[in-house]
């Protein structure tokens, strides 16, 4: 095993130990810190595949974030109710079943990143970070201004959604929960790595005039491989909003994306496990930091200057050295 | 709906516009010159604002305020321009998107802390804050005409700066090959940083107009970013008539389509729906005009190919 595999390990196994410590400690606290630390680095996963994978900056995954996030809330909301949400061609009700919920969540999300991608992928470059970002601006104001579903205030969901067999209310059964989650996505981005597409995917990243001249169309590769990295950020976006039990429009901020942005870059673009420790990182800074002083975001971004201006490749890159990127 | 109020949005439509043009233009001449993309743009625009609100609480006069935002925004820009960005100009848009973002939290979070949470309040001129009677008999703020009108001037104002002067000779010459006005004798680096602060300094001045209307708050400035991204988009990165263009044509549609939108729906749907629909249309209406421009002109009206 070569170091990256190693410290990969030692996050996988870190980040399941800590809140079991936790656990029989009685710390519902720390299980919590660490179950945002597993949905944040989903999040930061699904971004990998389009940012570290295909080299697609996107500063509006945001929306796929808030669009998986609603889809939770509306479906609970209706499911608390007992009121349908269309009667009209079919009857669609709303519930409040996880794995159900995640589907519509990943569906909704893709079919965003869908229209987002198709549309903002017709450029590159600066052009597609300042789309992107406007794209999610426009569905943040759109929900802001929608009251069906609580407009600016949000929407509480009363009782967490149920998985069968479990007891999500239990802390440690909801991490559970996270962690598989975010380590089925992990195992499915690497194996996409090595997959024709992931390799393609990368090839766009590197040069997208030799993807077309081995006969493959970078702008279908790309709305690919945006799709997939919208869905698992929807997917994360579900799961987030069932921890909060609660959805709003800031899950649609660009302050969101940046967040996921961070997570990303913090850990390393474009390593498997950057997100998790990005993501890691970011949540203890801001426990740590949060409490000593109110304006601990000041320190974070100086952080951050640091990174990107002296130890590019992030914590993984830093501690791992250069290696083979993503797996 | 009557002619007077149209009349009023079309005015309140070319204020937002004009201002909007104030701060894209600092952000698409830096773009265009040097390649770089300043998310950072919007906590200029702040700190104008605030530099603003302070020195007009300390000294009751809106002239040294306005003075003082132009100033401390382009100092702001300098020095920022010295100390962090004149690193990434190498770097790709990744590094200088999270570069720039780093620079907003360190800046929204720093106000923060000298400022506190709580929004200031600049005031309207005296002279300025009535109404005044246009043609037609229509009452308008002086207050927002007189900024239309300022904003129309320094939007002329750097047009003849770029047309016309050495500096903007040198703009031009940068944005069409950097290695060889450093080659022929140009100090390249001093050109970047006049033309960053220059962008900041109209930032900040926006941010100081604008402040007077609105409240002087922290994250005053990422929603004015946010759009005068979509301006440069439709115009076309790196052309001031673009963003020129641009900026009218969202200030216009936003203002308007807040007015129009629930206006016309009311013809098709019952009153409740139609404002509601039309509000939540009306805020999407300038995205929907930025994905119809990609779809039509992917490089924007004045864009000469993407980067």
């Amino acid at each position: 095993m070569n170091r990256e595999a190693l410290l990969n390990a030692a996050l996988a196994v870190g980040l399941l130990l800590i809140p079991l410590w936790a656990w029989v400690a009685d710390e519902p606290f720390v299980i919590t810190l660490a179950t945002r630390v597993a949905i944040l680095a989903l999040a930061g996963v699904g971004l990998n595949i389009a940012l570290g994978l295909g080299g697609l900056v996107s500063f509006g995954h945001a929306a796929f974030f808030g669009v998986g996030g609603y889809a939770m809330g509306i479906l609970a909301a209706h499911a608390q109710v007992y009121e349908p949400l269309f009667t009209w061609p079919i009857l669609i009700e709303g519930t409040k079943s996880m794995p159900v919920i995640w589907l519509v969540a990943m569906a909704t999300s893709a079919l965003a990143a869908l229209a987002i991608g198709a549309l903002s992928l017709r450029t590159r470059g600066v052009y597609f970070i300042m789309i992107t970002l406007a794209f999610g601006q426009m569905l943040y104001f759109f929900t802001i201004s929608w009251p069906a579903y609580g407009g600016e205030d949000g929407l509480s969901i009363y009782v967490r959604n149920g998985f069968p067999g479990l007891n999500t209310l239990d802390p440690i059964q909801f991490f559970a929960i996270a962690y598989v989650i975010l380590m089925a996505a992990l195992f499915f981005t690497a194996r996409l790595a090595r997959a024709p597409f992931g390799l393609a995917l990368a090839g766009l990243r590197q040069n997208p005039q030799r993807l077309r001249a081995v006969g493959l169309r970078p702008y279908n590769i790309a709305l690919v491989g945006f799709v997939i990295s919208g869905a698992i950020t929807g997917l994360s976006g579900a799961l987030y909003a069932d921890l909060n039990r609660f959805v709003s429009p800031a899950m649609f901020s660009w302050q969101t994306s940046g967040e996921i942005m961070v997570f990303v870059i913090l850990g390393g673009a474009g390593r498997l496990f950057g997100p998790v420790a990005g993501a890691a990182l970011f949540i203890l800074l801001e426990h740590l930091l949060g409490g000593i002083s109110d304006y601990w975001q000041v320190f974070l971004g100086l952080l951050l200057l640091g990174v990107v201006l002296y130890a590019r490749g992030g914590l993984i890159g830093t501690l791992a050295g250069r290696g083979r990127r993503h797996g | 709906m009557t002619a007077i109020l149209l009349i009023e949005q079309v005015l309140n439509g070319l204020q937002f516009g004009v201002m909007l043009f104030l701060t894209a233009a600092g952000l698409t001449l830096v773009f265009g010159v040097m390649g770089l993309i300043n998310l950072a743009h919007g906590s200029l625009y702040m700190i104008g604002a605030f530099a603003a609100a302070a020195v007009a609480q300390a000294t009751g006069s809106f002239t040294l305020a306005l003075i003082a935002s132009l100033a401390a925004a382009a100092a702001a820009g300098a020095l920022v321009e010295l100390v962090v960005i004149r690193r990434l100009y190498g770097r790709d848009h990744l590094d200088q998107v999270l570069a720039t973002f780093a620079l907003i939290l360190i800046f929204s979070e720093g106000t923060r802390w000298v400022f506190g949470s709580f929004p200031l309040f600049l005031e309207v001129p005296r002279a300025l804050s009535g109404p005044v009677t246009l043609p037609g008999g229509i009452l308008y703020p002086a207050y927002r005409l007189a900024i239309t009108v300022a904003g129309l001037a320094i939007a002329g104002g750097l047009f003849w700066l770029i047309a016309r002067t050495r500096l903007g000779i040198q703009i031009r010459a940068g944005e069409n090959d950097r290695e060889m006005i450093a080659a022929l004798g140009v100090d390249i680096s001093r050109l970047y940083t006049i033309v960053f602060a220059l962008g900041a300094g109209l930032a900040g001045l926006a941010g100081a107009m604008v402040g007077a209307i609105q409240s002087v708050q922290v994250g005053m400035g990422e929603p004015v970013l946010i759009l005068a991204f979509v301006v440069i988009v439709i115009g076309g990165i790196g052309s001031i008539k673009g963003a020129f263009v641009g900026a009218l044509l969202v200030g216009l549609t936003d203002t308007l389509g807040g007015v129009l939108l629930p206006a016309g729906l009311r013809l098709i749907t019952d009153p409740s729906t139609a404002a509601s629909v039309g509000a939540s249309l009306a805020s999407m209406s300038i995205y929907i005009l930025m994905a119809a421009v990609l779809v039509l002109r992917p490089s924007g009206l004045f864009g000469e190919g993407a980067r």
